[in-house]
């Protein structure tokens, strides 16, 4: 009977054991399924999260590209306005260096301008005019073959007073008002042909006529035949210089005239008072 | 151009006075420039005697003594042998200037001179 009660307390015993552990075995199942559920949740959170990030990278990296396209194209129109106002500069240099040309080119005409005049007017020795008349010529104009002309009123003829490249014998005086030469000198106006002729000289065919005058009174005319090998064609200067010397040569070798006839004239009355005081 | 040296002596060799004073008027645009005059070459030896260049500019044909015989003989001279020298003349021919500078003439310019070409040579020489 003992050993019955025994039994049945230990099978009793037993059974509970059995429920106890098949009651934590469940609690683990559940906790091992709620994990796995859990695995799961957190596995698709990641998948999410990485998709999230790489659209964020994709948006970053978009947003810098627009960042730099938009510098790129500040940067070309800040190169474009650099290059307007280099050609602007460039263009204001390139006017500075011609307006510096022109200034030095005036102040060159200005100085051969100044100084022929200055020189024309430094004597009153006739012959000493003629020689600077003939220095103009040759040195600031660029003359090789010229003669020049004074005229006499008595027998209204021009008559050559100097020459360069010319024998001043074989050249003829020349009435005023006949052939080409006292015709276009009559004019009293200054006469450039338009060409420079490469052709032999020929006395009555000058290249350029200029009548020497006095307020409209004639003196008398420089004839240009030749000019040096290197001048081909006269310059603005020149026809400046021809005008020059028209009214200041003509002034120049007036008053050398006036001055030697009156030094004559002067030592003649001398010479008579002498006489006449003697007696 | 020096910009350490201030002053330079030029002579200027020419018959012409209207040249000789056309060449002067280019020539005191030049800061520190002192110029000499000279009629000939004799002149010209003369002036050289007593003064020491740092440019000759001259002519050709002058009376007494032409200006290639004064290139000749300036660079024949101990103290001024290696004094630039340049030639303005009249004469535009070929030979004349490959004479000018086998005498020893350092430029050739022909007349009539354009001031702003002769300024750029008489720079380049005096230093």
């Amino acid at each position: 009977m003992e050993g019955e009660k025994e039994g049945k307390k230990s099978s009793l015993l037993f059974n509970k054991r059995a429920e106890e552990f098949l009651n934590t075995f469940k609690k683990g199942a559940e906790f091992a399924q709620q994990l796995l559920k859990e695995n799961e949740r957190l596995r698709y959170r990641i998948a999410q999260l990485e998709e999230e990030n790489k659209a964020l990278k994709k948006m970053k990296w978009e947003e810098e590209l627009e960042f730099l396209r938009k510098r790129v194209k500040e940067l070309e129109m800040e190169k474009e306005e650099l290059l307007k106002k280099y050609k602007e500069v460039e263009k204001e240099n390139i006017d500075f260096a011609k307006k510096y040309v022109e200034v030095e080119e005036e102040n060159n005409n200005l100085a051969n301008l100044y100084i022929a005049s200055y020189q024309l007017h430094s004597t009153l020795d006739f012959k000493e005019v003629l020689q600077i008349i003939t220095e103009i010529l040759i040195n600031l104009i660029g003359c090789e073959v010229f003669v020049i002309m004074l005229f006499e009123e008595k027998s209204n003829t021009l008559i050559p007073v100097s020459a360069e490249g010319l024998n001043i014998k074989d050249i003829p005086s020349v009435k005023l008002g006949e052939g080409k030469l006292g015709e276009i000198i009559l004019k009293k106006e200054k006469w450039i042909r338009d060409y420079y002729p490469n052709e032999e000289i020929n006395i009555e065919n000058p290249f350029a006529i200029v009548p020497l005058e006095v307020k409209n009174t004639l003196i008398g005319a420089i004839m240009v035949y030749k000019l040096l090998p290197q001048k081909q064609k006269l310059e603005k200067i020149d026809y400046e210089l021809f005008t020059m010397l028209a009214g200041h040569a003509a002034t120049a070798l007036f008053s050398a005239k006036l001055y030697s006839d009156s030094e004559r004239k002067l030592s003649t009355i001398q010479g008579f008072i002498q006489l006449l005081t003697k007696k | 151009m020096n910009s350490e040296k201030k002053e330079y002596n030029v002579l200027i060799v020419e018959d012409s006075p209207t040249m000789r004073q056309l060449l002067t008027f280019i020539l005191k645009r030049i800061k520190g420039v002192n110029v000499v005059e000279a009629k000939d070459g004799v002149d010209a030896l003369k002036k050289m005697s007593v003064n020491r260049f740092d440019l000759v500019i001259t002519d050709i044909n002058m009376p007494i003594m032409d200006g290639l015989k004064l290139v000749n003989l300036i660079r024949k001279d101990d103290i001024h042998k290696n004094v630039p020298i340049i030639i303005v003349t009249t004469e535009g021919g070929q030979e004349d200037k490959e004479r000018a500078m086998a005498l020893g003439a350092n430029a050739y310019i022909t007349k009539p001179i354009q001031s702003a070409h002769l300024l750029e040579v008489i720079k380049q020489y005096l230093k």
